[in-house]
């Protein structure tokens, strides 16, 4: 008998998450129609103008749609040599170590930083510095978001990452050295091609997590509703903008926000299944 | 903004005098709209409310867009603006609306220089810093406007408002006056489409990439950057005068022949200690209170708390937060458009309001 309440228990709260998520989608896509039927969903993707005034009103979401995967890709690029040295050291270097112990907790560590704090230190310590570096003049844009974002994901990418590392079979690395082989050419013939399809995997969660972020983007990006040219400009991310515009909006630009919303989503949400895909092609293997 | 919130915090604090009379019946007055003069009216209706003892006065700063429309849709009993009302939205509403301005506001230009504390500016070499055509501090026309300094050879950045904003429509109507350009690129509005410069939410936003970059310069509302203190531009008003954005100066852009009805922009004001980017904000309220279930006392409570807000005690309270109190000519006509305020076309006695309210009140100097 308790075991049927509990299942039902589970059954109802399953559900209720399904429903949720269905919900979530159904406001964001009812929401949206408004924008997408006065402008055609490609010309909305593809449309760089954003012009809030009355008079002359239109919105394109193409500047934020960039602005987006310059940061998200930038960040990525700038994450991949720390994250994958963090794996390495953890998963297979010092694996079971004290030391990797306190590298994986201080690495975790920087996933529990609020991202309010993150942008507060962007603003306030890594922009001087991007200032003296000559990027621009005032250190906003693409290149300042890129880097803050890029310590954001490294435990994101990092942590996975050594976890399929360290589920290498030990008779196939044992194999190797027993033929002669350095620790060096172990990793990079043996455990690195093993998980690479983890590895990527873990690599492409962590551009999702870059793709969402918020607050600490716009605290740093700059908020131009402009196509970014290159890294030193600065722009706006898909995110930032309806943090930036959402409280006072209403009616088509409203509508032109929560379109972006859903884009967003779209994009993430096609993030993370090719992360699962690659994931499973690895179980396969 | 700490300094900010904590100077509400303390003003609000510090009125607890005494609470006279007996509630046997709580009237409730509700309003909405601006947010701009929100810290004010939330202070001075907690007065009010402390003094009265049966009142509570409700006010949803939702913005000004949302303040008329539910004045229009009568969910309250008075709604607030930055913006008078248009010929459009009167037709629109259930009945003659009377505007009674409460405080006048101004946007200022904050700056960083590093050596300059005192800098002059004039409205076209704002719109032309905005619209990317001054790009150095020691543009030859800031330099010719600016004799006695020494500009730097640095880039200028100019920050704005990157959320729709009351502030940002009265920077650039002030713009679209002395600036045919501005006008015709930019136009005025609460969000624009710019072209140059870095956007940041909310005046604390605007301050603080100010505050924190050398060579920027930014657009705050001046209730915001007095409390702060910011490094503020003197303007060159229409009488040719360099003006600090101050109270007395923001109050003095009211200093000019006003309409009876109170909608007036102030903006490049004439007289000559004016301010020039400075604004009224407004209470709207319906002239005949007999709509609805509106009983003839609530209409009398309305017509009390407005009569408060004007009162010397108000606007010493709005002075307090840094929102400039109206001038004596723009009291005077507030007071005659309070008085056409009635109930079915018989005048409203508000009886409430006593003349002792100045010695109950001890408010903070």
């Amino acid at each position: 008998m308790k075991d049927k309440i509990f299942r039902l228990f589970l059954f109802v709260a399953a559900l209720l998450v399904l429903v949720l998520a269905a919900a979530i989608v159904y406001a964001l896509v009812s929401r949206s129609s408004e924008a997408f039927q006065e402008y055609g969903i490609l010309e909305f993707m593809t449309n760089a103008e954003w012009d809030p005034r009355s008079a002359t009103e239109e919105y394109g979401a193409l500047s934020f749609i960039l602005g987006t995967l310059y940061t998200a890709f930038f960040a990525l690029l700038l994450c991949i040599p720390f994250a994958l040295s963090v794996a390495l050291f953890n998963g297979v270097y010092f694996k079971e170590k004290k030391i990797a112990g306190v590298v994986r907790s201080v690495v975790d560590l920087l996933a529990g930083i609020p991202s309010i704090v993150y942008g507060l230190w962007g603003f306030y310590t890594v922009r001087p510095l991007v200032i003296d570096l000559g990027v621009n003049a005032q250190g906003f844009g693409i290149f300042l978001s890129s880097i803050v974002l890029a310590i954001m994901i490294i435990p994101y990418a990092s942590s996975l990452s050594s976890e399929f590392l360290s589920m290498v079979p030990n008779n196939l690395k044992e194999g190797a050295y027993s033929l002669g082989a350095t620790r060096f050419e172990v990793v990079q013939h043996v455990s690195m091609p093993m998980a690479s399809s983890g590895i990527v995997a873990s690599f492409i969660l962590a551009l999702g997590r870059a793709l969402g972020e918020t607050m600490a983007v716009t605290m740093l990006i700059g908020n131009t509703n402009r196509i970014p040219h290159g890294l030193r400009d600065t722009g706006n991310t898909m995110a930032s903008v309806i943090a930036n515009q959402f409280g006072e909006a209403d009616g088509l630009k409203l509508s032109a926000l929560i379109a972006i919303g859903l884009l967003l989503f779209i994009i993430t949400a096609v993030i993370n299944l090719i992360a699962k895909l690659v994931m499973k092609k690895l179980s396969h293997a | 903004m700490l300094c900010f919130l904590l100077s509400v915090l303390v003003l609000s604090c510090s009125n607890s005098s005494s609470n006279s009379g007996e509630s046997s019946t709580v009237t409730s007055i509700s309003g909405a709209g601006a947010t701009f003069p929100y810290p004010y009216y939330n202070i001075v209706f907690r007065d009010y409310m402390r003094q009265q003892g049966n009142i509570t006065v409700n006010y949803g700063a939702i913005g000004s867009g949302g303040g008329i429309r539910s004045l229009r849709d009568r969910s309250v009993d008075f709604g607030a603006s930055d913006a008078f009302l248009n010929e459009k939205e009167i037709a629109s509403m259930n009945g003659e609306v009377i505007h009674i301005a409460t405080c006048l506001g101004g946007v200022v230009m904050a700056y960083t220089l590093k050596g300059v504390d005192s800098l002059r500016l004039t409205g076209p070499l704002i719109a032309d810093i905005y619209l990317g055509k001054i790009k150095k501090w020691n543009d030859p026309r800031l330099v010719a406007e600016n004799p006695a300094i020494k500009l730097p050879d640095l880039d200028i950045t100019p920050v704005y408002r990157s959320d729709g904003s009351g502030t940002t429509y009265n920077f650039s109507d002030y713009l679209c006056v002395v600036s045919p350009e501005w006008k015709e690129i930019m136009g005025k509005g609460k969000a624009l489409k710019w072209e140059a410069g870095i956007a940041a939410k909310g005046n604390p936003g605007v301050a603080g990439i100010v505050q924190q970059t050398e060579g920027a310069i930014g657009y705050i509302g001046s209730e915001y950057a007095l409390t702060l203190k910011l490094p503020t531009a003197k303007l060159k008003n229409r009488a040719g005068r360099y003006v600090d954005a101050t109270l007395e100066s923001i109050s003095a852009a009211a200093n000019v022949e006003l309409p009876d009805d109170m909608r007036a922009t102030i903006t490049d004001s004439g007289d000559p200690n004016a301010y020039p980017m400075s604004l009224f904000t407004w209470i709207l309220v319906y002239r005949d209170q007999k709509y609805d279930n509106r009983t003839v006392e609530d209409a009398s409570q309305l017509v009390d708390l407005l009569q408060y807000v004007i009162s010397p005690n108000g606007q010493k309270v709005a002075a307090q937060i840094n929102y400039a109190p109206l001038p004596p000519q723009a009291l005077e006509k507030n007071r005659q458009l309070i008085s056409k305020i009635n109930y079915g076309g018989a005048a409203i006695v508000s009886g409430n309001l006593s003349e002792a309210t100045d010695s109950t009140n001890t408010v903070l100097k």
